[in-house]
């Protein structure tokens, strides 16, 4: 194991920066979200839940796909990641700091994504993109990714890091990590086994205590759907949703896009945007839309993360407990509240 | 093609002016009949009452590359449906003073009464909001950078 | 708080048990102390077991009875005093059948930011006792700690001054000092910068925005069945975020839609998932309305024209807006 004195940080930053491109929590305006790595910005390690999650990185709120160039009777197709130059970086790219339940989201999207027929918008992103996790160690009430078996405590990646007040403890767990350790090198020094050891032991047992330590998701299974589905309490449940899409534009798991067009001065863009199944316009067809009402749109995203998605992807749940919708829904409506409802007996 | 000469072109700013049928159209016309001059990156649109100018229009037109928006109707009072134009004159008010709060250079945007009879006005106007916007520059603030593609 | 809960549930529970209401709109329990939802209560059991009133019961329940008020039976609203503005509005403009709504009024206090105590580093809060400008903190822990309550209220609470507004409405406990606060001075600061400060502040501002549409979803102000920024039929219809003249059009649009109408409920910064100072945005049309048409407080009566559907001849013009201060 490495380690990096944390007054040394800025250091680490730059030196990564001379070759590739850095994602990391920067704090602007007040809150901290993922952003470009310049000098003089403020990193914030510390914080534990960005707003948004790291999925930008690979999946961006919006992302122009093509364009289309007229001239006479000519049409121009222009592939964009010809020039990417502009937002993403050419470079490869290290996403830094993300957090066990991040990286699992991460592993949610990437089977979405890079299953058959392969998004390749995503793909090439994802395969320049280094990975260096953050293990945590001041969970809050809001945690609960132990409900879907993540180790807060020593996430994956191809850099696993922890942190404690004086130093970055580093480990690297791949090829593509070792590459990154390489470069980096001449700025960490050996040690740190025991400390790492320790902080682990010690949130372990701040997450034992969580109150959400214990969640029951044992009726979450293919074989109940039908009777979650048609399961009365959605009424109830669903009836302070405002339809915003805050719990799905904070989610390191929501994948859902929409395809629009935009004109220009010499043809059009096509792009795509987050989209988010609380809209009234989500997959909005000639006929109208098939979910008419809040609780149906509720009801499928709960459904999608606890049901659906498992069932086509061998048991994994698409939520990784995150609990940025318990901090973030305007009205208190999140996902424990559904798995408690309608999870299993444990949750009484 | 790269332009070859290194002198830095003359900037043109792009002017939307909504006119209200009656009175400032009426008005531009005139304009046009007794030879007043006024610049022809003025671009007019004919809106059958000023009150007709909703504030997406104008945040629209900025959107499409305007560098300047000015509404012109009737002056209080001689408004064809009667009342139209007072309604104008409080939404923009508040509109402009608003962009203005949000940093959009005041400059920019404005109000002008014009009547069919004083196309002598119109062109004054017109020479004269052209000359304050190309003094003031491009709009940056306030357009879609997606819309200059290809510039 | 607990007393006037008390109250509120015997209330609530006499109204259904003698029929004069069909159901109750009012606030359930979450699993912690910090996160009651909004919920209708049907029944006297639903009410034991889940009614709650406590200090972060801070969202503005009028704007759910749109669609609340038009089933079958009376309603019955728990209103604080900033939400009966939203409501008179509501009313006004024919949203919502006065007669439909049985109204009680309730003691609000300021409510607390959770957000706020945490970044004060107290986290997983279990109670909440409030004495004076005093805040003590009991988290999971056992731990107490105690906060200046000004620095943990919501911030639309931060210069709050209103009193109750519905007429022929019950009130319970409705006692609150008198308070000294300009809610102008944020915007005055802006105002007084230069236009490149101001871009500057608003950039920064706005580049937080996801287009979650939550400050929108919870105005109550923001009532129309299709909102124009939802019709893909109205050619602004975008949901992109990174380019700045997006967040822009929505939220100069959204402000000025909601100019003369908008009660100052504060809603629209409380959601804000990135907080961003929404409110800055609809205060200066209120601020603006005051100067140039006389005051005017938008939701303080159910009856009455808005600064925006009514006129006079002498009326301010546009480019005088911007010659000094308008008086």
């Amino acid at each position: 194991m490495l380690k990096i004195a944390k007054e040394r940080l800025n250091e680490l930053y730059a030196k990564i920066n001379e070759t590739m491109g850095l994602f990391i929590p920067i704090k602007r305006a007040g809150e901290v979200n993922y952003a470009i790595w310049k000098d003089g910005k403020e990193v914030s390690l510390e914080t534990l839940k960005t707003v948004k999650s790291p999925k930008n990185m690979f999946f961006p709120q919006s992302e122009n796909l093509m364009k289309f160039k007229k001239d006479g009777n000519n049409l121009e197709v222009i592939d964009v990641r010809e020039k990417l130059g502009e937002k993403i970086d050419e470079r490869p790219f290290v996403l830094f700091g993300v957090k066990a339940c991040d990286y699992k989201g991460i592993e949610v999207l990437d089977k979405v994504f890079l299953a058959d027929p392969v998004d390749s918008y995503y793909q090439m992103r994802r395969e320049s993109t280094t990975i260096v996790t953050l293990a945590c160690s001041r969970p809050e009430e809001s945690c609960f990714c132990n409900a879907f078996g993540i180790d807060a405590t020593a996430p994956m990646g191809d850099v696993t890091t922890w942190l404690d007040s004086e130093y970055l403890y580093w480990q690297a767990n791949t090829e593509k990590g070792e590459k990154l350790t390489a470069i980096v090198k001449e700025l960490l020094v050996d040690g740190g086994e025991k400390e790492v050891a320790a902080q682990q032991e010690k949130t372990k047992e701040i997450m034992a205590k969580l109150p959400y330590a214990n969640l029951d998701l044992s009726r979450f299974t293919p074989e109940n759907l039908n009777e979650l589905f048609n399961a009365k309490e959605w009424e109830e449940m669903s009836e302070a949703c405002l339809g915003c899409g805050t719990c799905t534009f904070v989610c390191p798991t929501c994948q859902c896009f929409d395809i629009r067009d935009f004109k220009t001065n010499e043809g059009v863009i096509r792009f795509r945007c987050w989209d988010s199944c609380m809209y009234s316009d989500f997959t909005l067809m000639a006929h109208g839309n098939s979910r008419t009402t809040q609780m149906q749109r509720f009801r499928q995203r709960f459904m999608h993360k606890l049901v659906y998605y498992p069932s086509q992807n061998d048991g994994l749940y698409s939520c990784v407990g995150c609990g940025r919708c318990v901090n973030k829904c305007p009205q208190k409506l999140n996902i424990v509240k559904v798995i408690k409802t309608l999870g299993g007996k444990d949750n009484d | 093609m790269q332009d070859v000469s290194t002198e830095k072109k003359e900037f043109v700013p792009n002017i939307v002016a909504f006119c209200c049928n009656w009175c400032s159209y009426a008005g531009a016309d005139l304009a046009g009949s007794s030879r007043l001059t006024y610049p022809a990156n003025v671009k007019i649109i004919r809106v059958p009452c000023s009150c007709r100018v909703n504030p997406m229009f104008v945040l629209k037109a900025f959107q499409q590359g305007a560098d300047g928006v000015i509404l012109c109707g009737c002056h209080p009072g001689d408004c064809h449906y009667v009342t139209g134009n007072y309604y104008t004159r409080r939404r923009m008010a508040l509109l402009y003073s608003f962009l203005n709060y949000m940093g959009i250079e005041k400059e920019r945007t404005r109000v002008e009464w014009v009547s069919a009879a004083e196309g002598a006005k119109f062109a004054a106007v017109m020479n004269d909001f052209v000359k304050t916007v190309t003094e003031l520059g491009e709009n940056k603030r306030l357009t879609d950078l997606r819309v200059k593609e290809g510039e | 708080m607990k007393d006037v809960e008390l109250k509120m549930l015997e209330r609530a529970k006499a109204l259904l048990e003698s029929g004069e209401v069909a159901r109750v709109v009012g606030w359930k329990k979450g699993d912690f102390y910090f996160d009651p939802s909004p919920a209708v209560f049907e029944s006297v059991e639903e009410l034991e077991k889940d009614f709650v009133y406590n200090w972060f019961c801070g969202a503005n329940l009028s704007k759910y009875l749109i669609q609340i008020a038009k089933k079958e039976g009376k309603t019955a609203v728990f209103l604080k005093p900033c939400d009966t503005y939203s409501f008179n509005q509501l009313v006004k403009e024919h949203r919502i059948k006065r007669e439909n709504v049985y109204v009680i009024a309730v003691e609000c206090l300021a409510k607390l930011d959770v957000e706020k105590i945490k970044a004060q580093g107290v986290s997983s809060v279990v109670n909440v006792e409030v004495v004076e400008k005093k805040v003590s903190v009991t988290d999971l822990y056992g731990d107490v700690t105690v906060l200046n309550k000004p620095d943990v209220i919501l911030t639309k609470c931060d210069t709050c001054t209103k009193t109750h507004q519905v007429k022929d409405e019950e009130i319970i406990l409705h006692e609150r000092p008198e308070r000294d606060v300009d809610r102008f001075a944020e915007v005055a600061k802006l105002e007084g910068m230069t236009e490149d400060e101001r871009f500057a502040f608003w950039r920064e501002q706005l580049s937080k925005c996801i287009r979650c549409n939550a400050c929108r979803n919870v105005c109550p102000a923001c009532s129309c069945v299709k909102c124009v920024f939802d019709n893909p039929a109205s050619g602004i219809a975008a949901k992109a975020n990174d380019d700045k003249f997006e967040e822009q059009l929505f939220h100069v649009i959204r402000a000025f839609h909601v100019a003369g109408r908008c009660t100052d409920c504060g809603e629209c910064s409380r959601v804000c998932p990135q907080n961003i100072p929404l409110h800055l945005l609809n205060r200066k049309f209120i601020k603006d309305i005051d100067g140039f048409y006389g005051e005017y407080q938008a939701g303080e009566t159910s009856e009455g024209k808005t600064p925006l559907t009514s006129y006079t001849e002498g009326d301010i013009e546009a480019k005088d807006v911007f010659n000094g201060e308008a008086k």
